[in-house]
């Protein structure tokens, strides 16, 4: 109810058109990464999914800012996230530990390997947690996304968007190949999402 | 009132002439359609696939308004808001804005549209027709610069203004015709609406219908390459026949309603003509993808954004 709410309202202000450009929407499980400007990225990419993929696939929000309140409505009962700690060492065990679990589970993941809503237009080098992910699940796939516009929508810092066509481009998998270092493979991640911009 | 006699009572309420023209539409729609399934089987191709794109477009179009027409003044005005909204959507997409515009931005959707509707509603002429010249040209810019961003600072105060102009003050004066006191038309002004629309769209369609048909010069290569002088003078000449045919749904003597149909086809086309010029300026072909083969909420209405402000202004001078 309250997701359905949620993406009327984002098909009417940004309207979050997908255009599969390297892959296709088919339930398999997957990790969506892709850029991150503004607190429209989850929603849009989210609302651009066909329903019955919408339905298995949690968005990874930070656990210090979605976890309060409203936000904590909107991650939690709209959109079934996934909350993870930024604060690395903070906590005790891994704290990709949900992460994991979810894939286990059979769900597919949004992931902002930028770790934070990046202000410039180009992309921010991305953190380790994609890599570790693709390490330990060889059979998901790790779609590359690009979400347009957002940031003129919903800069970081203002409270209401303007309405504005967001496009939702999905690029082709990164798949990890053999024996290839953490620094390559986000280095080839980031550029998958950079040629979809 | 249960939902029938609801229903009875807006069927009741709507002037019959409506029905008459609806079901002329409906007919064209029916033929247009005969003809598209006909041509798909005989020369399918990509102008044959648009074309039935198109006229699907056309069914959906004809009954959200006709829907509206039928609820009566709010819900048109509510639908000319969306249409509004949307438009200015992409308007805006199209438009490099900064972060300093976000404000002012934000003002032209949920201030501006709002309230221009709403005055329109509540029948204030006087601060309908200035509201956006005059204060929003002021307010705007103004609030842009307590941003403090200077950069290309005229081109973007300048395009922010062009957009919403066109795609709301413009485009308000369709519905803006329900405020119209005519002497002896007193309750039927959705018909004139009706009026407008249909002459606009038809000279669009006509005019494609006859550029494909016998279009040998090109009117205006580089700003619309489809535009042809075949085009213009068949369709815009039959549009305004259609127009001077339709004079029993206006307040109008047959004559007069061929001159202001003629009116309504040259002011739309030159608003087709002035808003590709602005598209091609922005780099784009299409204002969107909304409306399967036409393109954007834009593509379909720019003839109107030049049309109605004349028309409406044409006739509260001679006929009000």
């Amino acid at each position: 109810m309250l997701a359905r709410l949620l993406v009327g309202i984002v098909r009417l202000l940004v309207g979050a058109y997908p255009q599969w450009i390297g892959s296709q929407p088919i339930a398999t499980r997957r990790v969506y990464f892709a850029n991150h400007a503004s607190h429209l990225d989850t929603m849009a990419l989210w609302a651009a999914l066909p329903p019955v993929l919408r339905r298995n696939t949690r968005p990874v929000a930070a656990k210090d800012y979605w976890s309060r309140g409203v936000r904590a409505l909107i991650a939690k009962r709209g959109l079934n996230a996934v909350l993870i700690d930024r604060q690395r060492g903070t906590s005790e065990g891994d704290p990709l530990e949900p992460l994991h679990a979810a894939l286990e589970a059979g769900d597919s993941l949004i992931l902002f390997p930028e770790g934070t809503r990046n202000a410039e237009a180009t992309l921010l080098p991305f953190k380790s947690g994609l890599y570790h992910l693709a390490e330990r699940h060889p059979d998901v796939e790790f779609v590359a996304v690009y979400l347009d516009n957002a940031r003129r929508s919903l800069p970081k810092g203002s409270l209401l968007p303007v309405p504005l066509i967001c496009t939702v481009r999905f690029g082709a998998p990164v798949v990890l190949a053999a024996g290839e270092t953490k620094a390559a493979f986000l280095e080839r991640a980031r550029n998958a999402v950079m040629e979809l911009a | 009132m249960t939902p029938q006699e609801w229903f009875d009572h807006l069927v009741a309420t709507t002037p019959e002439p409506f029905w008459w023209v609806m079901g002329g539409v409906i007919a064209l729609l029916v033929v247009a359609s005969s003809i598209g399934a006909v041509l798909a089987r005989s020369r399918p191709g990509a102008t044959v696939d648009n074309l039935v794109a198109r006229i699907n477009a056309w069914w959906v179009m004809v009954a959200v308004l006709c829907a509206c027409f039928l609820l009566g003044r709010i819900a048109t005005l509510v639908l000319f808001a969306l249409a509004s909204f949307l438009a200015l959507r992409e308007f805006i997409t199209l438009t490099p804005t900064r972060r300093g515009d976000h404000l002012p931005l934000c003002l032209c959707f949920y201030v501006a549209i709002p309230l221009q509707y709403w005055l329109i509603g509540s029948g204030w002429y006087g601060l309908f027709v200035i509201l956006i010249p005059v204060y929003g040209f002021l307010l705007l810019p103004a609030v842009s610069a307590l941003a403090g961003d200077t950069e290309h600072f005229l081109e973007r105060t300048t395009k922010i203004q062009w957009g919403l102009m066109l795609t709301v003050y413009c485009i308000s004066y369709a519905p803006a015709l329900l405020l119209l006191d005519i002497p002896g038309y007193e309750g039927q002004n959705l018909l004139l609406l009706l009026y407008l629309l249909l002459v606009v769209q038809i000279s669009d369609v006509l005019q494609y219908v006859f550029g494909k048909l016998f279009g040998r010069h090109k009117l205006a290569p580089s700003v619309s390459p489809s535009k042809t002088v075949e085009g213009l003078v068949g369709g815009g000449l039959s549009a305004a026949a259609i127009g001077a045919a339709l004079w029993w749904i206006t307040p109008f003597t047959p004559w007069q309603s061929g001159l202001l149909a003629l009116l309504i086809v040259l002011c739309g086309f030159l608003g087709g003509l002035a808003l590709s010029a602005v598209k091609r300026s922005l780099g784009a072909k299409d204002w969107g993808q909304m409306i399967e083969g036409h393109g954007g909420m834009l593509d379909r209405l720019d003839s109107v954004t030049f049309a109605a402000p004349v028309f409406f202004h044409v006739v509260r001078y001679g006929f009000a």
